[in-house]
């Protein structure tokens, strides 16, 4: 089963394409460019360079946030549109999930991405027999709570971010010794692991019902729900 | 010989559309899937509300416009989009959309303006003929485009502050009408008597720009200083004055873009041109200077993809094609 994955929810862009647990071709950026820009020509030139065309793949698979709300747009409107114009399936992944692939090891995984105001997008993963599993749902919090809790379970837990650096200082003053340090060069997403996730659910029953996992409301949504009482 | 057929897509502000459409002139189908109904309560469009709505059906409106023309993928010779002006995080749905479909089914790919599209909605009615005026009213646009030929723009006007829908929208507010207020607006001035003397704001004598901030504080002011002095004016005059001189100001400045370019042709697009009292003046005044005037039905007023591969299919004969890093771009210049 050939793959073509994608990634574009943080500012890493990543597109690979897998035959099942092989790596034919991974493409990954970390820059501050427009995805909307680079997206459609990264995935075209991959293709190229791997002698392939988009009949020759089985299967789209997309990580599908939380994240940066225009970025997991771009990757899951590209994503979609192509499954759908080609026929195929189409899977959607977390995109936390696709950081957490990065670890290694069997202790805890939490990865995080920077949601701003002191929040993160997060969640918390294990590997058991090579398959990465879900203990503690994708959600937003304040980074500072989610620590304690992290640092009141008491077990040693490795930290994944492509904001790493950003959230350090807070990280190693709330956990200490309980962080397990991830290599540097663990902390951005790499699309090949998409195929790997992917492969353990099934793809969207149709299409048509993919959208990204915002995991928070729009503002002015949240602000009518509050002044409404909903 | 065998057709060109195209599938335009448009998500500038609210509205998801797709269209397919023949030879640039024929509509095989069009979709338009609203969200008027989500961003009403906020009393006007929320851009990410808008993006989230569009990645949400963005595929079921490009597969129901295919379905409805009777076409598939293999029929398509290209695929054109919004490319702006427009919000944002809206347009980029629709141009990632385009830009994949057009790399699945390997076919060009057209980036459209959307005013290049408000104007060849007309096209969609009666063939446009040049060199022609247009008149582009909206909620986002007040603008006068000379037209010398197919798929040339020169924009000669333009609003310096509000345009004429926005205003529209916002004296609907004070007046106390319902979103989106231009309509209710409109059928109300029918009813009441251009009594109350609003300014209209014409500029500089040669210019062709307009300005509807001044029109719409004098509304304001106006209900503001009878309100304080207990009086509630009558609703039905406030809007038939205010609609009296904002229609004035735009057929005056239309006519004389129409005279002073020596063109035979008018044609007005956006949504206000579903405007009664701007299609009757504007009608007059055609009649009168013998000008042809086309506005096009209420459905290729408001936004709609038909237009945009109207217009896409005149860069699409010429080979005028975008490639894969065409981006959306909320201030796009016609050009
Ligand atoms: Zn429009």
């Amino acid at each position: 089963m050939i793959m073509l994955t994608i990634d574009t929810s943080t500012f890493a862009l990543s597109v690979a394409v897998v035959d099942h647990d092989r790596t034919i071709g991974e493409w990954t950026t970390h820059l501050k460019k427009n995805h909307s820009i680079r997206l459609m020509p990264a995935v075209r030139m991959l293709l190229e360079e791997c002698d392939l065309s988009l009949q020759d793949l089985d299967a789209v698979a997309v990580a599908k946030g939380p994240g940066s709300y225009t970025g997991v747009r771009i990757g899951l409107m590209t994503a979609k549109s192509l499954a759908w114009a080609a026929g195929l399936p189409l899977y959607g992944v977390s995109s936390l999930s696709v950081l957490a692939a990065n670890a290694r090891g069997s202790q805890l995984i939490s990865p995080f991405m920077d949601a701003r105001r002191g929040q993160v997008f997060t969640g918390l993963y294990r590997f058991e027999n090579g398959k990465l599993m879900q203990e503690k749902p994708d959600q937003i919090r304040m980074h500072d709570d989610w620590l304690h809790e992290l640092a009141a379970g008491g077990e040693p837990v490795t930290l994944i971010s492509p904001d790493y650096s950003k959230h350090q200082e807070l990280i190693s003053q709330t956990l200490g010794e309980l962080e397990l340090p991830a290599h540097a060069q663990d902390h951005l997403p790499r699309a090949s692991s998409i195929a790997m996730l992917a492969a353990e659910q099934n793809p969207y029953k149709n299409v048509h019902d993919a959208v990204p996992e915002y995991l928070r409301l729009a503002e002015a949504e949240a602000k009518w729900r509050e002044a409404h009482g909903k | 010989m065998k057709p060109n057929v195209l599938l335009a897509i448009e998500t500038s502000c609210d509205e998801t559309a797709a269209a397919v459409i023949e030879d640039g002139k024929t509509i095989r189908s069009s979709v338009v899937a609203s969200q008027m109904e989500s961003h009403k309560r906020f009393g006007g469009v929320v851009p990410e509300i808008a993006s989230r709505h569009h990645v949400e059906v963005m595929t079921i409106v490009m597969e129901q416009a295919l379905e409805e023309a009777g076409v598939t993928p293999e029929d398509l010779d290209g695929v054109c989009v919004t490319e702006g002006p427009g919000l944002v995080g809206a347009l980029l749905v629709g141009v990632n959309a385009a830009k994949a479909a057009a790399f699945a089914w390997d076919v060009p790919l057209i980036g459209v303006h959307h005013i290049a599209g408000h104007i060849y909605a007309n096209h969609l009615v009666e063939p446009l003929e040049f060199p022609l005026i247009a008149l582009v009213v909206s909620g986002g646009h007040t603008e006068l485009v000379y037209m010398p030929e197919d798929g040339v723009y020169e924009k000669i006007g333009e609003t310096r502050d509000d345009a004429v829908g926005e205003a529209y929208d916002k004296v609907a507010r004070t007046i106390g009408l319902p979103y989106p207020g231009g309509p209710h607006v409109d059928k109300l001035a029918a009813e009441g008597t251009d009594s109350l003397g609003f300014p209209r704001v014409r500029l500089e004598a040669d210019s062709y720009d307009f300005s509807f901030s001044g029109l719409k504080s004098a509304v304001i002011n106006t209900l503001h200083n009878a309100r304080q002095k207990g009086e509630e004016p009558e609703q039905a005059d406030i809007a038939a004055s205010f609609q009296a001189a904002a229609v004035d100001v735009l057929v005056e400045k239309t006519m004389r873009a129409v005279k002073e370019h020596g063109v035979s042709r008018l044609v007005v697009a956006g949504g206000v041109a579903a405007n009664s009292g701007l299609r009757q003046a504007l009608t007059e005044a055609a009649e009168k200077e013998d000008v042809q005037l086309t506005i096009p039905p209420l459905s290729l007023c408001t936004d709609n993809a038909a237009m945009i591969g109207a217009a896409g299919y005149v860069r699409f004969r010429i080979g005028q094609f975008s490639d894969d890093r065409l981006n959306g771009v909320p201030g796009l210049e016609l050009r």
